[in-house]
């Protein structure tokens, strides 16, 4: 009940509020961003100009509102026949036409300007200082860091609200959709060239605050660029339907100083050298259920439900697959079942993962196979195909 | 020679076999105010999902399914054949025809819509379920991804194109060949100047549709790639190709909406309309810069910037006939001595709302801007301006408007004006708010939201709720009326309407102009 009182004060409030913040731009603070009702504004110089634009458009279309509807109301006041009118006759004027067409084309002609040298400037993606592919899955993004040694930086951004919120079982978070386990982390002052693509269906990626939006489009690679010149989180969604979970893949951008940032990249590369060091291991079998017990929470369980009883995808407790031989469980997990949601997670997961979480679902849900898959199997698997 | 005036067929044969333009275009309204609350209540399930944030009613994957069926339906269903029963009723009595030109395929392209409305409502109980891939399905999402009811969708799309070219054909032909003697070109009434122009519009894109869905079908049953980049196509071309046809296709959707504003507000302005010829040449000039702007809908897919630049020029200079028709029915009622019955009022509101959504479609045609503005919910607040305060508001004052005429009888005004203030109460809190958490960057077709956007969804479902419980008033308005309303007995009904569906007898008899009217 609590909740609800502050819901509809908020309510109330709100559409006020926003009146004053849609005049003046400092009204609104950053962080306060509930009721929000114009754009934000853009930590992007190419951001801050389609917010200009945004708002001499704006501001053109009320002064001409106010005016013709200031007229049409006039009208519906003074001529209305309970006031004893009678109207008159006149029903065309060449010159008045003439005009009514001419202005409003030089008002456009005038629009334009604007408009054109803004796109001019988005389109400029020479001269960055970075690089970073980005493609769109079925529900989730990829992340590659461009390198030129060849060492790209590769991750994958999942969702990280939890089925309890989105469900109503738990209390929603502050950043409720808006969150993810991986952000991207570039540093603040650099221009960033985005290199977009999907595996799949079409997706569009997009940051609000960044004012970049640009579809992913599979078997095609679009350009794109931004330079935040202000340290933050910048939060953004899948802007193209993508399918069932479309409102569920966020993007999250932390732009950072370039210290912060320098040491965020050795981190990673750090992480990476680690898996490949864990990929040429042998392990327990304990050691995989519970790596894979992870990793099924992560990128199976929305799918397969919590306890591999199914759902969208086929149950796990007892398929013939999960007890059934390696060989073929190793292809599903790697490769997907064509023509079905089962993706292929051979790129989307490390060999190390993947053969956790095919020793997990074959050692859980009663599937007691007692079996295991090591990486170096995942490993000569994926080559013997 | 006698009159020899033979009335309607008895009983079901009456419609089975209906040749007569009046039987024909009962039938078309009455289905497409079927589907229109078919659709909505599509729209109802959306907006009851869209609550509160989290997921209460539906999964994403019926969502999905529910946005696309909304659009389809609204679109397909209810608001082109609603104005398709309008032409049928109303283009043979304005231009003193005694039918339309062509009868039988006129009653075939009807009886064409429901077994294809039901064979796509089918596809809800389908294995894998409805389509779910948007109105305007792009591939691969409808081709690759898409569940098998999508070859029951092809086949109702190819339905509905027939339908419609056929009752286009027949428009044509009618405005061609049927006007009595006088009634020359400019002096028809602009209702029939927009949708003789509609009706070239559909003839040019409906088969553009077929192809596209054409296509679809070959990539998915017969190994072909035009939408898939792995074996040499474009998912993109698909775009170019539905957006050809789909813009177009809402000026189909709004020129006839234009005719009707345009003889409702002289009507009860009781003063001729403002700049005739400058409405016939601004119709034609929205038809045909509606072949050049269609990539507007696609400023993020990745076009050179020449493309983006041409488009965008194109598209504004949309707006310049569009603002002459606006000021052209402002000066109508300026020095008129107007009377604000419930048709009227629907039209009012049309001018202010349509205009509104006007002033947002000049915003999104600015590329830069669209970057920010694309597929969020200021894109879906500025289509429902114009779709729903457009079409379906000057559909429903089309309707209070010649309903007697139709049926003879008065429908209750204070019933009426409370249906205007109800709807346009609803709509705007339905659709105004969306305008603010899409530029707070509300992505369209979400089933769930994040927590900041709650409060204006909430409102906006609110709004919807009371819209959509407004158009049940509407329902029973019109069935008392033809029930049980007041007769009407004067040929005129309305003290300020001009032109030839006046001067025949009131309620409209079965056969009008069996001897063409002279006009002077």
């Amino acid at each position: 009940m609590c909740f609800k009182a502050k819901r509809l004060h908020r309510l109330a409030l709100g559409p006020v509020l926003s009146l004053l913040g849609l005049t003046s731009r400092l009204a609104w603070s950053d962080d306060t961003k509930v009721n929000q009702i114009n754009m934000p504004v853009s930590v992007t110089e190419v951001g801050a100009s389609i917010y200009n634009l945004h708002m001499t458009i704006f501001w053109i279309c009320v002064v001409i509102g106010v005016l013709v509807f200031g007229v049409m109301f006039y009208s519906i006041f003074a001529h209305r026949k309970s006031r004893g009118v009678t109207p008159s006759n006149f029903h065309e004027s060449t010159t008045v036409e003439i005009a009514w067409t001419v202005v409003p084309f030089l008002i456009l002609l005038v629009m334009a300007v604007p408009a054109t040298t803004t796109l001019i400037n988005v389109y400029d993606t020479t001269d960055a200082d970075m690089d970073i592919l980005i493609t769109g899955y079925q529900w989730k993004w990829k992340y590659e860091y461009l390198d030129e040694a060849g060492e790209n930086l590769t991750f994958f951004s999942n969702l990280s609200t939890s089925q309890e919120e989105i469900y109503n079982r738990e209390a929603k978070g502050e950043h409720y959709l808006l969150e993810v386990d991986e952000p991207v982390v570039v540093p603040v002052n650099s221009k960033v060239r985005l290199l977009i693509t999907a595996n799949d269906v079409i997706h569009s990626w997009w940051v609000p605050e960044l004012a970049v939006k640009r579809d992913a489009i599979p078997g095609f690679i679009n350009e794109t660029w931004f330079r935040a010149e202000r340290e933050g989180i910048y939060r953004g969604q899948c802007a193209e339907l993508c399918g069932r979970d479309h409102g569920f893949m966020p993007i999250v951008v932390n732009v950072v100083s370039q210290q912060k940032y320098t040491d965020w990249l050795s981190d990673k590369q750090a992480e990476a050298a680690e898996i490949k060091a864990l990929m040429a291991q042998t392990f327990t079998l304990d050691d995989l259920v519970k790596r894979g017990k992870d990793v099924y929470a992560r990128d199976c369980q929305l799918c397969h439900g919590a306890n591999g009883e199914g759902g969208i995808g086929k149950a796990i407790a007892g398929s013939s697959i999960a007890t059934g031989p390696v060989a073929t469980h190793l292809d599903v997990g790697i490769y997907g079942v064509s023509g079905t949601s089962m993706q292929s997670f051979g790129k989307q997961l490390n060999d190390v993962d993947m053969a956790a979480v095919i020793t997990y679902q074959r050692n859980a849900f009663g599937n007691n196979m007692g079996d295991m898959v090591q990486p170096l199997d995942v490993f000569n698997h994926k080559q013997g195909q | 020679m006698g009159e020899h005036h033979h009335g309607p067929a008895k009983g079901l044969k009456r419609w089975i076999f209906a040749t007569n333009h009046k039987d024909i275009g009962t039938m078309y309204l009455w289905f497409s105010f079927a589907m229109f609350l078919l659709g909505g209540a599509f729209a109802m399930i959306i907006r009851a999902e869209l609550f509160q944030p989290g997921l209460q009613l539906v999964e994403p994957g019926f969502f999905n399914q529910m946005t696309t069926m909304h659009g389809l339906i609204m679109v397909f269903g209810a608001i082109m054949p609603s104005f398709v029963g309008l032409a049928n009723w109303m283009i043979p009595m304005m231009i003193g025809a005694p039918d339309m030109a062509l009868p039988r395929m006129n009653n075939l392209s009807f009886w064409i819509l429901p077994p294809t409305f039901l064979l796509l409502a089918s596809t809800l109980f389908m294995e894998g379920g409805a389509p779910a891939f948007g109105w305007t399905f792009y591939a691969p999402l409808s081709t690759t991804y898409a569940p098998p009811s999508v070859t029951f969708f092809i086949f109702a799309v190819h339905l509905l194109g027939l339908s419609s070219i056929m009752g286009s054909i027949n428009i044509v032909a009618t405005v061609w060949n049927l006007r009595a003697p006088g009634m020359t070109w400019m002096k028809m009434p602009l209702f029939v100047w927009t949708w003789f122009i509609t009706a070239y519009l559909l003839i040019a894109v409906m088969p553009v549709l077929a192809g596209a869905v054409t296509m679809m079908l070959m990539d998915i049953h017969f190994g072909t790639s035009f939408f898939s980049a792995a074996g040499g196509g474009d998912p993109v071309l698909f775009q170019h190709v539905f957006w050809f046809f789909g813009h177009p296709e809402v000026y189909i959707i709004i020129l006839p909406a234009f005719g009707v504003v345009s003889q409702i507000i002289p009507t009860f302005a009781r003063k001729p309309l403002f700049g005739y010829d400058s409405m016939v040449y601004a119709t034609a000039s929205i038809a045909f810069l509606s072949f050049i702007v269609w990539a507007h809908h696609m400023y993020t897919v990745g076009m050179p910037i020449a493309g983006e630049l041409f488009f965008m020029y194109a598209t504004l200079l949309i707006a310049v006939p569009t603002g002459v028709k606006v000021f052209n029915w402002i000066t109508t009622m300026w020095r008129g001595a107007m009377t604000f019955e419930t048709p009227m009022l629907f039209c009012i509101g049309f001018v202010v709302l349509f205009t509104l959504g006007g002033f947002t479609g000049v915003m999104l045609s600015m590329a830069p801007s669209d970057f920010q503005y694309h597929d969020s919910y200021f894109v879906v607040a500025h289509f429902h301006y114009v779709m729903v305060a457009g079409a379906v508001f000057s559909m429903t004052g089309a309707v209070y408007y010649w309903l007697p005429k139709w049926c003879g009888r008065m429908y209750s005004e204070p019933m009426g004006k409370i249906h205007f203030w109800i709807s346009f109460v609803g709509f705007n809190l339905a659709f105004f708010p969306q305008h603010f958490v899409g530029l707070a960057g509300m992505p369209r077709r979400i089933p769930d939201y994040a927590s900041q956007f709650a409060d204006f969804n909430m409102l906006s479902s609110v709004g919807a709720f009371i819209y959509g419980g407004s158009q049940i008033l509407f329902l029973y308005n019109v069935i008392s009326t033809i029930v049980a309303g007041k007769p009407v007995s004067d040929d005129k009904v309305w003290e300020g309407a001009e032109g030839l569906e006046w001067t025949v007898a009131t309620p409209a008899p079965f056969h009008t102009f069996a001897v063409p009217p002279r006009v002077k």
